[in-house]
């Protein structure tokens, strides 16, 4: 895992101390709001709904046992007990108070962490597959470059000040787990006809009031080259980008506006400036960083491990989990293993301070001491021995954290929503929790297959409604909470956005209709097909049918 | 409700010190207790208490006040939007007892 070098720790423990700083003369009266707001923005600090919301941020989704330990600690000593883990692999804690703030990230500091770029409208924390670094498909591990640029993008004097917030995604894999059509920029790492490992680069990607799939700008860059043609691209939108209208304001309308093609002409002709520059990292540089990223040092593993046949015999949860939420891992004898944060009835991404110490004391044990967060909003542990799965799956258990439903219909992207977030329009976490206890037979999640459910409580689409399978958004109708359902979205390489199906729901009826949408494929259904996959073939008409017919 | 019936108000902030929600009462201190605030019956009676507000927001006791919409019972105001009941008693209660139950804890 990456280190902080003497760079990265003096420059920390200095915002520690200068926020510090801020916070008391805001509490002094010498600052006012307006003054104080951007610069508690730039350390992660928010006014939520509830009190001061505090996200930190977790760089491309990597936690070693010891800073999942303070996480819990600061659930613990400055919140409520517990914390949300966010769609952008961060996490979030309700109930902060500012005159705490600076001891919180004084805290945070003593393991590698803060809050920058979880705000404002800079280059935010960059996302990353999940199975960095473990998965069976990956060329590279796409830490190393999401490191690269977040050494780039912190504090760069030209993009502190963007028309808007920037998120980056980045995959290493030809598979996509990082949404990365549906960042500001996507990098999707694949190899060219020489052999040669390189970026396909997508820009223009994004959800919200405007979702748009990214465009894919340049097919092929060469990875030395990542920096100054991401810079290139910042620099365009950074001078383009519709700094008059806020709705306007992401890269993904000046790409729209422009067209790719012509996006494409100006990034080109600005990288033609700076290539081959300061920006094009020396090989050593690359090396120094990537050897960070190395793998732990895994032991042999036997060829089979007869105790999980045996359990899986005779617990067919067991069984279950170990279909969904155990991976293949590139090194044999591992696995991957998804901590589910969706038990039923549970608000997804949810978890408690015992629940981050016993989960940071089972990776020690059994994980290398490495933990993931994924950006469907559940923790991994990506190194398991498999003859470890066993003692795990029962650990998992008696912390509620072994739901056997990854990628499944319970497996719900979810937004805060009205139960937190200023924004929001309606509420999104109980519509999840009454959908979980609605599929909670197991047998059953399992025979519906891969289903993404993800939901917003308001446009801004914090719950990637638009590229759920089922797709709901809450909207406010008279003050009563209604829910917009889309069909057909996907966050991966077959991105698409969801159509909407017709006229929103009521709360009452919401987890009905999406019932009668899952019976509808399942009736539609042929062999091997997924709910996506039947969407695709048969449209829109039947599901529309059916649950539009009875009102 | 008429038309003519004038509408109730109440005013909002969040304490500078610690976030918490607040309401402003008769006597001019801020109380988390919604039920204890002052309500406003016309809009001149709402402005005072928007200007108040904004005094104690200079003078860094709250921040982001706001006049809401409220409704008497038992002539205790309550919030009358679903946000601002939200925001006056914690997150709903089926979440409340969900994050008890999913993640093991005493829900505050």
């Amino acid at each position: 895992m990456y280190r902080y070098d003497e760079f990265d720790r003096i420059f920390v423990a200095e915002r520690v101390a200068q926020f510090r700083d801020q916070v008391r003369r805001r509490l002094a009266g010498e600052l006012s709001e307006e003054e104080f707001r951007p610069l508690r923005l730039q350390n992660g600090l928010y006014l939520q709904l509830h009190a001061y919301m505090l996200r930190i941020a977790i760089p491309y989704g990597t936690l070693s046992s010891r800073q999942l330990r303070m996480l819990a600690h600061i659930a613990r000593r400055y919140d409520r007990g517990f914390g949300h883990f966010t769609t952008r692999q961060n996490i979030q804690f309700n109930w902060i108070k500012l005159e705490e703030t600076p001891d919180i990230l004084a805290d945070l500091a003593t393991v590698e962490m803060h809050g920058l770029q979880t705000s404002g409208n800079c280059i935010r924390n960059v996302t990353a597959d999940h199975w960095a670094g473990v998965a069976p498909d990956e060329i590279e591990d796409p830490r190393i470059w999401s490191e690269i640029v977040r050494q780039w993008s912190t504090l760069h004097p030209e993009f502190s000040f963007l028309p808007r917030k920037f998120k980056i995604a980045v995959t290493g894999a030809p598979n996509d787990r990082a949404a990365v059509k549906v960042h500001d920029i996507g990098l999707r790492m694949h190899r060219n006809a020489d052999g040669e490992a390189g970026f396909e680069v997508i820009v223009g990607g994004g959800l919200g009031r405007t979702p748009m799939i990214g465009k894919t700008i340049r097919e092929f860059l060469p990875k030395r080259h990542l920096l100054s043609y991401l810079e290139a691209i910042l620099r365009v939108y950074n001078e383009y980008g519709r700094r008059d209208n806020l709705f306007k304001s992401r890269i993904k309308i000046l790409v729209h506006e422009i067209g790719a093609a012509e996006m494409t002409r100006r990034v080109e002709e600005e990288w033609a400036q700076i290539r081959g520059g300061a920006l094009d990292l020396p090989i050593e540089t690359i090396a120094g960083i990537a050897a960070q990223f190395s793998p732990p040092a895994y032991a042999p593993q036997p060829a089979s491990v007869p105790q999980i046949d045996a359990l899986r015999f005779a617990e067919p949860a067991f069984a279950r989990w170990l279909k969904t939420n155990v991976a293949a891992h590139r090194k044999s004898g591992y696995a991957i293993v998804t901590l589910s944060l969706k038990p039923e009835g549970g608000p997804p991404g949810d978890a408690s301070a015992a629940q981050m110490d016993a989960v940071a004391d089972l990776a020690d044990q059994h994980g290398f001491g490495e933990i993931r967060v994924s950006h469907e909003q559940n923790l991994l542990l990506p190194h398991v021995p498999r003859a470890a799965l066993p003692a795990l799956w029962r650990a998992l258990g008696g912390l509620n954290l072994a739901t056997p439903n990854a990628g499944k219909i319970t497996d719900i992207i979810c937004c805060p929503g009205l139960d937190y977030c200023s924004l929001a329009n309606a509420r999104s976490i109980p519509v999840s929790q009454r959908l979980t206890r609605r599929f909670n037979d197991l047998a059953r999640v399992h025979d519906i297959g891969d289903l993404k459910i993800k939901m917003s409580g308001c446009i801004n689409a914090c719950g990637h409604h638009h590229v759920g399978h089922i797709g709901l958004l809450g909207v406010d109708k008279g003050g009563e909470e209604f829910y917009q359902i889309t069909l057909g979205g996907s966050a991966e390489g077959d991105a698409s956005l969801g159509a909407i199906l017709g006229p929103a729901v009521s709360s009452a009826e919401v987890v009905d209709a999406v019932e009668t949408l899952v019976e509808t494929y399942i009736a539609e259904r042929r062999q091997g097909e997924r709910f996506l996959d039947t969407y695709r073939r048969v449209g829109a008409a039947p599901f529309k049918e059916r649950l539009y017919a009875v009102a | 409700m008429s038309k003519t019936q004038p509408s109730l108000q109440i005013l909002t902030a969040n304490r500078l010190t610690d976030g918490a929600v607040v309401y402003l009462t008769a006597a001019g201190t801020w109380t988390t207790e919604i039920r204890q605030s002052v309500v406003a019956r016309e809009e001149k009676a709402a402005s005072a208490l928007l200007a108040r507000g904004q005094k104690d927001a200079e003078s860094a006791v709250v921040v982001a006040p706001y006049l809401i919409a409220a409704i008497e019972d038992a002539d205790r105001p309550r919030a009358a939007s679903l946000r601002e009941q939200i925001r006056a008693a914690g997150p709903s209660q089926p979440v409340a007892d969900a994050v008890a139950t999913a993640v093991g804890l005493a829900y505050p």
